[in-house]
């Protein structure tokens, strides 16, 4: 099969999907080093407390064991992100359940499990605080001097003064609780580690770069004597961000302690009780609206949890709250925001990273401001969506030409949206079953947030070999999006060449620049774009030394891979290594003021209108989504297979998170940390998702494309709870729905 | 215990014969992965809920994190590492490979094998089929719909 050029548009296979069909691809699990012992985390068993002694038990032979606490760290005790205020390894007070507090080593996995049990920590326990309304109250101040992570304000026009033309006013409060990323493949690393070559670390990760500036100030070395290699990565979805650097971080400092190649893989139940989930929100909304159904003034106050420690909490707070008044045009906004800390494990990244959590807070309420103002949720939409030149909360004007109600029509025709909401009106009253079918409109920014591209300054390179092959050099992993397969497409294209000439090279810190992390729907429009100059570059240091053709081949044809190897193979006789370097550079016009949250927070976004239709059992109380239809604007979309995977894949996780994906906490603590009482949508549980991507190409994207990773985890939950809404008349203000939630809401209702 | 402890297991995997010695409840799971060094049947729960260490034993799908070694003593099983017949990827690998159904790849292996064993069972299933097929199995990326479409096109290949 070989695929034609041009490559972009096109479902050509996957890069490495021979290796994962056969069994064949090696995740970190897999591998295996002579001489490896296993590590094992001793966590802290209280929410807050000071630590008064480590007791190990008798009865366990410890000088066969690596034992290493905060004594033992050779540099600064902290994972190093954005501020310094986690620990590596506690070492007076814990701050959370689960913290860690030692580590262990030994070759025999079970002695190694037993003696993980023999190990006690006495605690003195310290008053903790488990939620945003606690913790915004100070009832006790347990993270700097106010509880605050940090804070913004957004503001447009003059919120205070535009109440007084409002005619209709409606307030609400929404909650979204935590989710769990739930990746298959649970944390895992392996560290090589000692004073002469330094730390090499392999594993499962989305950002080696993030690992590796963890390690540096951890172990006090220089930065090339820490090395950080990705394994094959059994999914991220964020939870894969920020984690495994403590992970990184407790298999190095093992290594080092013991002289020895030390492997930490986490189980389930560890995995879902120590690392990050997705951050709580708590969203109150006040809106102002003349009778006719526009807007006048949005005050939003959106707060989450950011558990312990800061972590990226002050990145998901942005992105959250510029995320919070959708893709509407008002011409009154104020939102403040804030994250608290709470004694629970650090929340953290997972796809969407705040936005999911405001959107369903703004698309619940706008079905409430809609029926306030005797308008069809969609009408209501339909008179506010922002258009192009129009200007957001932020005070971005839009360039994109963006045609909000075009998309929500193709939406409402693909789902049948409004001959079957009529009849589940007139259906409903006497069925035990009813139904319902509801939307949400939103968009989502592609990229670092403002001026986040232009302080990571992401760097990718391509060169290529006297043999003709090209080599794609960039930080950015394969995590099951497809990164392999696109950086393929782009470079193949950009050089018209046979993708199986196009080789990507493994994301490994010693060997690839820093093309930024593997985050924020941006390793296809922004790193993607890298890849295309770069491999732009290539083409043109070949052309002016000789490569026949201005496009490559002579008379605008794609050279061969022949001539491409001939040109290749005697520049590098000639010259030296062939390689081009592409730094990122703004797109032109793009302006943030960090200061006032005011201007261009993202180069591009991606549109979308999801409609869900749902069935709700009135007497058992299960909810089932009956059909699913994502309509979306991304840009070119440069794979339509794996692009409609990535839709499919958020919308799967919307679901769960709208009415399964249930964290039931106690004093901090997961307690349903197993897939058997946590539970995610199964093959039977899923509707039959459907699609539809309308094209409109982004000229700074590479091929036209924008990015769409996190896009379809925003609409979903809005969008169900509004269908259950129509089903069953019941406001439902916090997600997930559970039965007993529902159960609650209709009994209101019936009361 | 003392390594006298450990038993005796004699069964076929993939085709050869292997002997092991293994404590009588070691998991197959880990007699495959450790003693054979059979790394692509892959652990994601430990406890029986998402099948990503779905192995074929005598012909039935099972979690081979919930199976004794003891128990395999005698039987015949396929591993993912023995769908394909060489380089020539079984009609399920290939329609995965084409149709989206791997993302990261980590259930892949149980979940090739669950489709291989519902199209041994039942070559014209319906969607329904499917579904139930394939539900004992969890995917976190795909959202399942590639997975179905993947069975599909198999199930059209292999007629």
């Amino acid at each position: 099969m070989h695929p034609e050029p041009p490559l972009i548009g096109q479902a050509v296979p996957r890069k490495e999907g021979r290796d994962k069909v056969t069994g064949r691809a090696r995740y970190v699990d897999d591998l295996v080093f002579p001489g490896m012992m296993y590590g094992a985390t001793v966590r802290s068993p209280v929410a807050r407390g000071r630590i008064r002694a480590i007791h190990f038990d008798e009865n366990i032979p410890w000088q066969e064991f690596t034992v290493v606490t905060a004594q033992d760290i050779p540099g600064e005790n902290c994972v190093a992100l954005i501020l310094h205020d986690q620990p590596c390894l506690a070492a007076e007070i814990v701050n959370h359940p689960e913290e860690p507090v030692v580590l262990l080593g030994h070759p025999d996995k079970h002695l190694l499990e037993e003696a993980r049990r023999a190990v006690r920590l006495e605690t003195e326990p310290l008053p903790a605080v488990f939620t945003i309304e606690d913790s915004l109250a100070k009832k006790e101040i347990i993270w700097g001097e106010d509880n605050v992570f940090k804070s913004f304000l957004v503001e447009k026009g003059d919120v205070d003064s535009a109440w007084a033309r409002a005619e209709i006013v409606v307030e609400g409060e929404y909650e979204t609780g935590a989710q769990e990323q739930l990746y298959i493949e649970p944390n895992g690393m392996i560290a090589v580690a000692n004073p002469d070559e330094g730390v090499t670390v392999w594993g499962s990760m989305q950002c080696p770069y993030y690992v590796h500036k963890a390690l540096v100030p951890l172990f006090g070395l220089s930065k090339d004597k820490v090395r950080v290699i990705q394994a094959e990565t059994g999914g991220g979805f964020g939870g894969k961000e920020e984690y495994p650097s403590m992970i990184a971080a407790h298999a190095a400092l093992l290594a080092w302690k013991a002289g020895r190649p030390v492997k930490l893989i986490y189980d389930r139940a560890e995995d879902m009780a120590a690392t990050t989930k997705r951050h709580p929100s708590r969203t109150r909304h006040r809106t102002g609206v003349t009778r006719d159904g526009k807007l006048v003034a949005l005050e939003i106050d959106f707060v989450i949890d950011g558990g312990a420690y800061c972590t990226l909490s002050p990145v998901v707070l942005s992105r959250g709250t510029i995320h919070a008044a959708g893709p509407y045009e008002c011409p009154n906004v104020r939102i403040r925001s804030r994250a608290v800390a709470t004694n629970a494990p650090p929340h953290g990244a997972f796809r969407g990273f705040g936005a999911p959590q405001s959107v369903f807070a703004l698309e619940r309420h706008f079905d409430q401001v809609a029926k306030a103002c005797g308008l069809a949720p969609d009408e209501f939409r339909r008179r506010n969506f922002v258009h192009a030149g129009g200007t957001l909360a932020v005070s971005q004007v839009i360039h994109e030409n963006v045609d909000l109600p075009q998309l929500m029509e193709r939406a409402f025709a693909e789902s049948d949206y409004h001959a079957k909401r009529a009849r589940f009106a007139r259906e409903n009253r006497d069925a035990r079953v009813k139904k319902g079918i509801g939307f949400a409109a939103f968009l989502h920014g592609a990229g670092f947030t403002g001026s986040g591209e232009e302080y990571l300054a992401s760097v990718v390179a391509v060169e290529a070999t006297a043999e003709g092959r090209v080599r794609v050099l960039a930080a950015s992993t394969e995590i099951g999006q497809g990164a392999n397969t696109v950086f393929t497409q782009i470079a193949a294209d950009t050089l018209g060449l046979d993708p199986e000439l196009i080789d990507i090279a493994p994301p490994d810190t010693a060997a690839v620049p820093n093309s930024g992390p593997t985050v924020a729907s941006r390793t296809t429009m922004i790193v993607g774009k890298l890849v295309e100059s770069a491999a732009l570059g290539l083409k043109q240091t070949l052309v002016s030394s000789g490569l026949p053709g201005e496009r490559g081949g002579p008379e605008g044809r794609p050279c061969t891979s022949e001539e491409f190897q001939r040109a290749c193979a005697e520049y590098i006789r000639k010259h030296g290594a062939l390689r081009a370097t592409c730094q990122y550079a703004p797109p032109p016009g793009i302006k943030w003021d960090d200061e006032k949250y005011q201007g261009d927070a993202y180069g591009a976004y991606a549109w979308a209108v999801y409609v869900a239709e749902v069935s709700v059992d009135t007497v058992t109380y299960e909810i089932r989504v009956d059909d699913f239809v994502a309509v979306q604007e991304v840009g070119k979309v440069i794979h339509p297979v794996l692009a409609t995977g990535q839709i499919e894949g958020g919308v799967a996780q919307g679901i769960g998170y709208a009415l399964y994906e249930n964290v039931v906490w106690r004093e901090g603590r997961m307690v349903n940390a197993q897939m058997t009482n946590y539970i995610m949508p199964t093959s039977a549980d899923v509707p039959p998702i459907r699609v539809f991507f309308e094209e409109n190409p982004y000229p700074f994207g590479p091929g036209g494309a924008k990015g769409i990773g996190e896009l379809p985890m925003d609409g979903p939950a809005p969008a169900i709870v509004n269908a259950i809404e129509q089903a069953t008349g019941a406001s439902i203000t916090r997600i997930p729905v559970t039965p007993e939630v529902l159960m609650e809401a209709l009994e209101g209702v019936h009361a | 215990m003392p390594d006298a402890a450990k038993v005796r297991i004699a069964f076929r995997v993939n085709g050869s014969e292997h002997i092991v010695h293994a404590w009588p409840m070691a998991r197959l799971l880990d007699v495959l992965r450790e003693e054979l060094r059979l790394t692509g049947t892959k652990e994601g729960c430990g406890e029986g809920e998402c099948g990503a260490c779905a192995v074929l034993l005598d012909g039935a799908l099972v979690n081979s994190c919930l199976v004794p070694a003891l128990h395999a003593d005698g039987a015949s099983i396929i591993t993912i590492e023995g769908v394909a017949q060489g380089e020539q990827l079984h009609a399920v690998q290939q329609a995965f490979l084409e149709h989206g159904g791997a993302q990261c790849g980590i259930c892949t292996p149980g979940m090739v094998l669950a489709a291989v064993n519902l199209l041994e069972k039942c070559p014209n299933p319906t969607e329904a089929d499917i579904r139930n097929g394939l539900a004992g199995n969890l995917c976190r990326c795909t959202g399942y719909m590639k997975i179905f479409e993947s069975v599909v096109a198999a199930c059209k290949q292999q007629r």
